[in-house]
């Protein structure tokens, strides 16, 4: 199947008086038209700018992207100015975010923040049929179309917003943190809905999160990410089941939050790392319990694991 | 110390209510006659949703906000009996840490100056103190950080930081409310390790206030699950939240994302 996003070996940075970040270093990441792929990693891992930069919002006054390329649905837009983004924004990308009140209108009553979206995209169709539509697809009320964002719960919210991206008929989801600011049995209600309608409308998915129980539960493929790097991928299962990349294993291992014989919980040692610096070597090096002399020089190519799943990894210790 | 004081827990609350009014809203009952104990030592993880009212009973035992009936006790002497000098110090104690550090650090003091503060009668001996403190959660070399500022060092070490400024005061027992909620999964057992160790060493116990199941679970002897300000269920952690019998903590642990342990890990040689 075509894939609906292709991100190659990109780079983009964060300028602003003298200093710099490199949010994102060297990212590779597909998704397949109607595929469901969970991107995780801890913060500054760039994972929330890879979001923003799948919808041309990473903020253009200090974001240049240096090298690499995204593209979606076949069309390279990695140089896309803000009027060719207009135009990609909601169909065939749509987004949502782990704080809907700080996206939607506060001033403006949910049914026509959706009957907007819904006009903007396909404006031949009677919009309130439509909003009636989109309301019952994500379980809410018809009165909530009446509402103002404040009035509705955390839960309703989100359900409000995902009407308001569905309204513009995305042939991919981009979901940051979705359910992070909600009740676990909210965020279970929520990831439900989301592998719902995912089904049913034929919607590819890229769900970004922290929580890998989530990722779990709802991809088919999975991404990791550490410091501006994605450093492994492949199916759920051989990745989260049998984890290669010495990061991707420790960080299972601290997920579990289980004890060790010791009475102590697993941990990786040491700090995130420095994002103002660009090494041109591993950036897991300092931490990695596995690190040789070439770990240091550079990274090496995506290869695939030894003793594990058919999972691709950039290890020096798997090459 | 006699027999029956060392019984005595080091926390103890008692039929604590607390109904928040507001003009032109129901009143709501935040904690409705809730008692809990910690005992000496032990781990207690107080877990529920918002507005389960675990964060409320979690200022009440504080002292950061006064219940409208009940009584809080801390090592058998009932905080609202005591007169303010006694008060203050019976609350050193007890010290609190809180989810976000970046916010309960004042973020114009260097590291020395929020020690200095947590260390009033130190005097010469201020720096020493602080930097020991300060090596003792994993800042270390402590000298090394005493000048630096909240915003210059991560959000791990800041909560590291506010676990310094609480041990300090040499407490009995650490309120801790949602401590790791901003914390990276491998930043996160860091944390918990370094607040176990503080445990042995020095007997601290230990209210944690969390949403996280898996964490409460792991980390606490004993578990109280709030619903609507009511505690429903109560017990050893590990059983509670395994095998949970009220309806409520089932639909709770059932709710967590499962992720299932690694078969294996390819950790090439």
């Amino acid at each position: 199947m075509a894939n609906i996003l292709e991100i190659e070996s990109l780079r983009l940075a964060y300028r602003t008086r003298g200093t710099v970040a490199y949010a994102m270093n060297d990212v590779t990441l597909h998704v397949a038209e109607g595929e469901a792929v969970g991107l995780v990693g801890e913060s500054g891992s760039g994972k929330s700018t890879l979001a923003r930069a799948t919808l041309g919002l990473a903020p253009r006054k200090i974001a240049t992207i240096e090298s690499g390329r995204i593209s979606i649905g076949g069309t390279d837009v990695t140089r896309f100015d803000e009027d060719q983004w207009q135009a990609m924004r909601g169909n065939p990308v749509a987004m949502v975010f782990q704080d809907p009140l700080s996206y939607m209108n506060p001033v403006m009553r949910v049914g026509k923040q959706i009957a907007e979206s819904v006009k903007q995209h396909a404006p031949g169709l009677q919009p309130a049929a439509r909003v009636a539509e989109l309301l019952s697809l994500v379980k809410l009320p018809p009165t909530a179309a009446d509402a103002y964002p404040h009035e509705l719960s955390g839960g309703m919210r989100q359900r409000a917003l995902l009407a308001v991206a569905l309204g513009c008929g995305p042939k991919l989801l981009v979901a940051d943190e979705p359910t992070t600011a909600l009740d676990v049995t909210t965020q279970a209600e929520i990831l439900a809905l989301i592998r719902e309608l995912r089904e049913r409308l034929g919607m590819a998915l890229l769900l970004i999160s922290h929580d890998l129980g989530i990722v779990a539960s709802a991809c088919e493929r999975i991404y990791v990410m550490y410091a501006g790097h994605t450093v492994e991928w492949g199916a759920t299962r051989d990745v989260f089941q049998r984890p290669a990349h010495p990061y991707t294993v420790g960080l299972l291992k601290a997920a579990q939050a289980a004890r060790n014989n010791e009475g102590r919980f697993a941990t990786i040692a040491g700090d995130p790392p420095n994002l103002s610096e660009l090494s041109t070597g591993c950036p897991f090096t300092p931490r990695c319990p596995l690190v040789r002399e070439e770990c240091p020089k550079a990274m090496p190519a995506p290869g695939p694991a030894r003793n594990a799943g058919a999972q691709t990894l950039r290890c020096w210790a798997h090459q | 110390m006699t027999r029956a004081a060392m019984d005595e827990p080091i926390l103890r609350l008692e039929g604590i209510s607390k109904t928040f009014r507001r003009a032109g809203h129901a009143p709501l009952k935040a904690v409705d006659n809730v008692s809990l104990t910690v005992g000496r030592g032990e781990i207690v993880a107080l877990v529920g949703e918002s507005g389960s009212g675990k964060s409320t009973l979690g200022r009440i035992a504080l002292g950061l906000l006064a219940p409208d009936s009940g009584r809080v006790a801390l090592d058998g002497r009932v905080l609202g009996e005591l007169k303010s000098e006694e008060l203050r110090r019976a609350r050193v104690a007890m010290q609190p840490i809180f989810q976000d550090a970046s916010s309960s650090l004042n973020p114009r003091r260097s590291a020395r100056e929020l020690m200095a503060q947590a260390l009033p009668n130190a005097g010469a001996a201020t720096d020493r103190r602080a930097a020991e403190l300060l090596d003792r959660v994993g800042l270390s070399p402590g000298r090394d950080y005493l000048p630096r500022f909240p915003h210059e060092i991560s959000g791990g070490q800041r909560q590291r930081l506010a676990i310094a400024r609480a041990l300090a005061m040499n407490p009995r027992l650490i309120i801790a409310d949602e401590p790791l909620s901003g914390a990276d999964v491998s930043i996160r057992g860091q944390i918990l390790n370094l607040l176990l160790d503080i445990k042995e060493e020095r007997g601290v116990a230990y209210l944690m206030i969390t949403h996280d199941i898996s964490i409460a679970r792991h980390f606490a002897d004993r578990v109280a699950v709030m619903q609507r300000g009511v505690i429903v269920e109560t017990g050893p952690a590990a059983q509670v939240l395994t095998a949970p019998s009220h309806p409520y903590t089932q639909q709770l642990v059932a709710a967590v994302p499962e992720l299932a342990p690694p078969e294996s890990t390819g950790t090439a040689a």
